[in-house]
């Protein structure tokens, strides 16, 4: 079966590409900045390195948190590459995401808690836009299923062009970019110190890292949605926009600052309900005649 | 099936019974012999039921007594309302008794024959209900004796009046049976003035000013519902020559005209009971009452009267005017009150907002009037009932021994009140978290919003499930962490009798989580198809299987990962302070060199969408609404 | 059997320096040095860290600071002290509330000696700091595989 290759796929491949893709970003960032930048692998000797030091942590129900966290998101992604629901991939995302924020809540840490905080405000702000873009989906092809959605006859970005500039914004928030890491503070020497992430040392931390890889893939899977339809070829259009909505991402990262909470989370909604309600306006209108 | 009558005469003998005993540990025993029988009935009702292969029945054409019964019954209830009313000087609300009760008098005696209907109807829905409000009522009575002795050692102000307290408990157990079995519109409007009175009574039971202030709040707003119950009841029986319930949504259904405009009034009175927009203040308020009142009426039962009435109806508002009207007034309400619920701070305000909210939701499901949303209404109804309860329950018990119901104070209960706070969690996960009911619920009114082409209500929501999330993962946030109240310690003062109700409620929730795929197709299927008339399976085949595993995997991850860690020797290090941490994560060097204390706090933004902020607007807005449809719909239907 | 010196992360810690090392050691890390080709990030966070840098001094007020950071760092770690004070008190050394260098709380690995450090040397230190890095990472590994850590 096809859709067993991908899983497996996923399951396996999904952190060797998350981790190349955030080796590429902090590669194409580097260059923005005029800098060399670190080896495309760098991401990789992170991650080994964090695994490789001594396991110390502030409250020992962090790492069952995260780990649940982890597990979750695999969940997430294997469901959705198995052409399953895409409405409950996103509902199991979310409970993924609850137990991130329990992960920084539960060491009592300042700086975590007021970064868990964000992150919940977050989170507020991106799951209408998450909820409406499958929707989108259902109005287009009439069903919630990934693997039929991915058979349509034309690539859905044909009828969702609103919904897709929703879903691109809001990924500027779940990957964690400027002007959205309101949550984790990305870059040094913020007021935030690491925020979420604050209380999360060697082992902990690259947990937290590997199931941020798989949620990329994840995430891009649902960018990859919106293009590929029955004809092969569509999969390198898919690929195509793919790598330009990162690029896009990394483009918006390096070249805005970081925006309060509160304009964040009414700008991400008055963007949801604009582009979203338009589009959906506009597809009950060609249902109905 | 003799057990019917049982189950709605038994509790008021009880209560009759409960009223002449004044000594506690008598009366207690008592109690709970009585709430283990009206548990056994419910039981029984149901193995009787299944029995007889599981169909609707009709009972009891012939019951000139009890109606007569009943229509005293009625007179007792409006003269114990003028006594109210005239005592506390509110005398404006004894209209809202009068009205109602003059005319179904007037009916009764005076009024048009009508066609002979049995009394007494029983299906998947009744059947239901009975079971919610027999076990979880049962559960709370049980509850509630353990709880009232802590109450009152710790709110001396206050008279000790338990005997009061229980009989009008169980007075209320035996209305709603009676509410939930009822064929004729008679009988239905008696037993909804006496949850109204119950209500009534429970809120006031403290009888300070606040107390009473709200109590009389929350009664004419519930009377005036009461008023278009009865004027829709009135226009029926005059217009059709029928009280029966069934008849009144099968003209629905079929699209007669003259069978708009009862609907449309009794739905609008289900808004009252439903508590929503206008109508959310009296729930509010209501929350002065002692929690095992809150816990049964204002949350479990009492408030599932109305989603049960409009219920019945939605085969009879799909697709029209009222189903508009209700599914608006449903998903606003929604949307509005989850808002409002982030802002709050005080445990059981939350709950009354959440409570408003999940409320919103089964009502606009109702109004959607599919069998997919009606599916899903039902779903939600049995598992807000049970989180609900539980969450009310444990809130109570964590007030006794805390002595707080703040949010905030809660910081690290998991540390304190180590049993409680799990409760809690469950009740919590229960209400929101994948891949308990609520949000399979959720997901299947989403997809029949879409499906029936009703656009504001999957906008209210998508916003709306993402407002309620983030109010409920950061009262859980705060439970879990580490407790900086610290230095007090505080006792776990919780009554077996309130541990054992808690434990029955955590045991259900789970048990309903995992069966919840049998449910459906056992139970909610036929309730759909005795509904709608056709048998179609509302979960699709492969989502169950998905639910299967989501749910299996939901478990054992955590499990696992516990595992996991166990193994581990791990070196634990203070948290980041920037280096200024006293010797323990609770204080640190402040810029004079002295300690001071670390606090945690959530977000509310008080300022951006308090109650006091958007209550009134919304209020407005949803009245003017009303006013505008019920013109509407009376407009069409004269025109 | 990966190289942990790929990865080294810098906490930076300013002891009562006069600023000076510190600007330096930001400069450092600026895209004119471009201190993140060797796998370089500045981490505000112990808990991340795998090299302390210390600058300035360590007085009364900050000792436990100091010692507290040096805890909160997981094993293996190197800490280098960047400029004068930090190695050893430098020209506050007879202070009245100097206890002197990094030395006199922590461990100190690397010493940067200047007034201030220059970046080439701080690069330098760090890179020796790598090195050492690497050697304590592989004994850890030892410890670990024996089933001690």
């Amino acid at each position: 079966m096809n859709y067993i290759g991908l899983v497996i796929g996923y399951i396996f491949l999904a952190p060797f590409i998350g981790g190349l893709l955030d080796g590429f970003d902090r590669k194409i960032s580097a260059r923005m900045q005029r800098r060399v930048g670190p080896p495309l692998l760098q991401p990789f000797y992170d991650v080994i390195k964090l695994f490789k030091k001594q396991v110390i942590t502030v409250s020992s129900a962090q790492t069952f948190c995260l780990l649940s966290y982890l597990f979750l998101m695999i969940l997430t992604g294997t469901m959705f590459y198995a052409g399953w629901d895409i409405l409950m991939c996103f509902f199991v995302m979310s409970t993924a995401a609850t137990f991130l924020y329990f992960a920084a809540v539960v060491t009592s840490s300042a700086y975590a808690t007021v970064g868990g905080n964000r992150e919940l405000v977050q989170m507020m702000a991106y799951e209408p836009a998450v909820l409406l873009t499958c929707v989108g989906f259902y109005l287009a092809e009439g069903t919630f299923s990934v693997g039929e959605i991915a058979q349509s006859e034309f690539s859905n970005i044909m009828y969702l062009p609103g919904f897709f500039v929703a879903f691109v914004f809001i990924l500027t928030i779940k990957m964690r970019k400027s002007p959205f890491d309101t949550s984790t503070s990305h870059h040094m020497h913020q007021e935030l110190v690491k925020g979420l992430t604050t209380e999360m040392g060697a082992q902990n931390l690259a947990i937290f890292q590997v199931a941020e890889w798989y949620e990329n893939v994840f995430l891009m899977g649902v960018v990859g949605l919106f293009i590929i339809n029955s004809d092969p070829m569509s999969i390198i259009a898919a690929v195509l926009v793919i790598v330009a909505v990162y690029f896009l991402e990394i483009l918006i990262d390096n070249s805005s600052a970081r925006m309060k909470m509160d304009d964040m989370l009414r700008l991400t909604w008055l963007v949801t309900l604009f582009t979203a309600g338009v589009n959906v306006l506009v597809l009950m209108l060609v249902r109905i005649f | 099936m003799s057990v019917i009558p049982f189950l709605i005469v038994f509790p008021f003998l009880v209560g009759a019974v409960l009223f002449c005993i004044r000594k506690n540990r008598v009366r207690r025993a008592f109690a709970y012999c009585c709430s283990v029988i009206i548990i056994g009935a419910v039981f029984v009702l149901l193995a009787q039921w299944l029995a007889a292969g599981a169909q609707v029945m009709t009972f009891y054409y012939d019951t000139h007594l009890a109606d007569r019964v009943i229509l005293c019954g009625e007179v007792l209830l409006m003269l114990l309302v003028i006594v109210q009313t005239i005592r506390y000087r509110k005398y404006w609300i004894m209209l809202l008794s009068i009205i109602p009760t003059g005319m179904m008098v007037y009916l009764e005696l005076k009024g048009p024959a009508v066609s002979e209907v049995g009394k007494i109807y029983v299906d998947h829905l009744s059947v239901l209900m009975a079971l919610i409000i027999g076990i979880i009522g049962g559960l709370i009575v049980i509850y509630g004796a353990g709880y009232m002795h802590g109450y009152h050692q710790h709110h001396k102000e206050v008279r000790d009046r338990r005997y009061y307290f229980f009989m009008i408990i169980f007075c209320f157990l035996g209305a709603m049976f009676g509410f939930v079995f009822s064929e004729s519109l008679m009988w239905i409007d008696f037993f909804w003035e006496v949850t109204s009175i119950c209500s009534f009574l429970l809120i006031g039971y403290t009888q300070d000013e606040v107390a009473i202030n709200n109590s009389f709040r929350a009664l004419w707003m519930n009377l005036f519902g009461g008023v278009f119950l009865a004027v829709g009841i009135w226009y029926f029986v005059y217009t059709q020559g029928s009280v029966s319930l069934h008849e009144l949504v099968d003209n629905g259904a079929a699209g007669d005209v003259l069978a708009m405009i009862p609907v449309a009034f009794i739905a609008f009175a289900a808004l009252t009971k439903a508590a929503q927009l206008p109508f959310s203040t009296w729930l509010i308020g209501a929350m002065v009452a002692p929690t095992p009142s809150s816990a049964l009426l204002h949350s479990a039962t009492m408030v599932k009267a109305g989603i049960y009435v409009l219920f019945r109806l939605a085969p009879a508002m799909a697709g029209n005017l009222i189903g508009f009207m209700i599914a608006f007034v449903g998903g606003f309400t929604f949307l509005l009150t989850s808002f409002m619920a982030i802002a709050q701070s005080d445990g059981k305000k939350v709950l009354a907002f959440s409570t408003i909210s999940n409320l919103g939701l089964m009502v606009a499901c109702a109004g959607m009037g599919k069998p997919e949303t009606v599916w899903a209404g039902v779903f939600l109804m049995i598992f807000h009932a049970i989180s609900k309860s539980l969450l009310f329950q444990d809130v109570g018990a964590t007030e006794n021994s805390l002595h707080s119901r703040d949010i905030e104070d809660m910081h690290g209960l998991i540390n304190i009140l180590p049993r409680l706070a799990v409760f809690m969690l469950i009740g919590i996960a229960g209400m929101f978290l994948a891949p308990f009911g609520m949000l399979i619920a959720k997901w299947s009114a989403f997809k029949a919003s879409i499906d029936t082409g009703n656009i504001l209500m999957v906008f209210f929501i998508a916003f709306g499930s993402a407002t309620t999330s983030f109010y409920w993962t950061k009262w859980m946030g705060k439970l879990i962490s580490f407790s900086h109240v610290g230095e007090r310690k505080f006792k776990d003062i919780t009554k077996k009798n309130e541990i054992i109700s808690l434990t029955i409620h955590a045991i259900l929730m789970v048990l309903l989580c995992m069966l919840f795929p049998l449910i459906s197709t056992v139970y909610v299927d036929p309730l759909l198809h005795e509904m709608f008339g056709l048998s179609t399976q509302v979960l699709p085949q492969s989502l169950l299987y998905m639910l299967v595993f989501v749910i299996l995997f939901v478990f054992i991850v955590p499990l696992l990962a516990y595992g996991y860690i166990r193994q581990y020797r791990r070196n634990v290090k203070l948290s980041y302070m920037n280096g200024i941490n006293v010797g323990d994560n609770k204080y640190f060097v402040d810029s004079f060199g002295d300690n001071k204390r670390l606090w945690l706090s959530n977000y509310y933004f008080h300022n951006m969408i308090g109650a006091r902020r958007l209550m009134e607007p919304g209020q407005l807005f949803m009245t003017s609404f009303l006013i505008v449809m019920m013109i509407m719909i009376i407009g069409g239907v004269v025109a | 059997m990966a190289n942990v010196k790929r990865s080294p992360w810098l906490l930076h810690y300013d002891g009562s320096s006069c600023n000076g090392c510190d600007i330096e050691v930001l400069a450092a890390l600026t895209p004119v040095y471009d201190a993140e080709r060797f796998g370089v990030m500045n981490t505000g966070d112990p808990m991340q860290a795998d090299i302390f840098l210390i600058t300035g001094g360590v007085n009364t007020q900050n000792a436990e600071v100091v010692k507290q950071l040096y805890d909160q760092m997981p094993r293996p770690k190197v800490v280098v002290a960047v400029g004068v004070c930090a190695c050893t008190g430098g020209v506050f050394k007879d202070c009245y509330n100097i206890l002197g260098g990094a030395d006199t709380v922590i461990p100190v690995d690397i010493y940067v000696p200047g007034c201030a450090a220059r970046p080439q040397a701080i690069i330098d230190g760090v890179v020796q700091a790598v090195e050492l890095f690497q050697k304590r990472s592989d004994e850890h590994d030892e410890l670990v595989r024996k089933g001690g850590a």
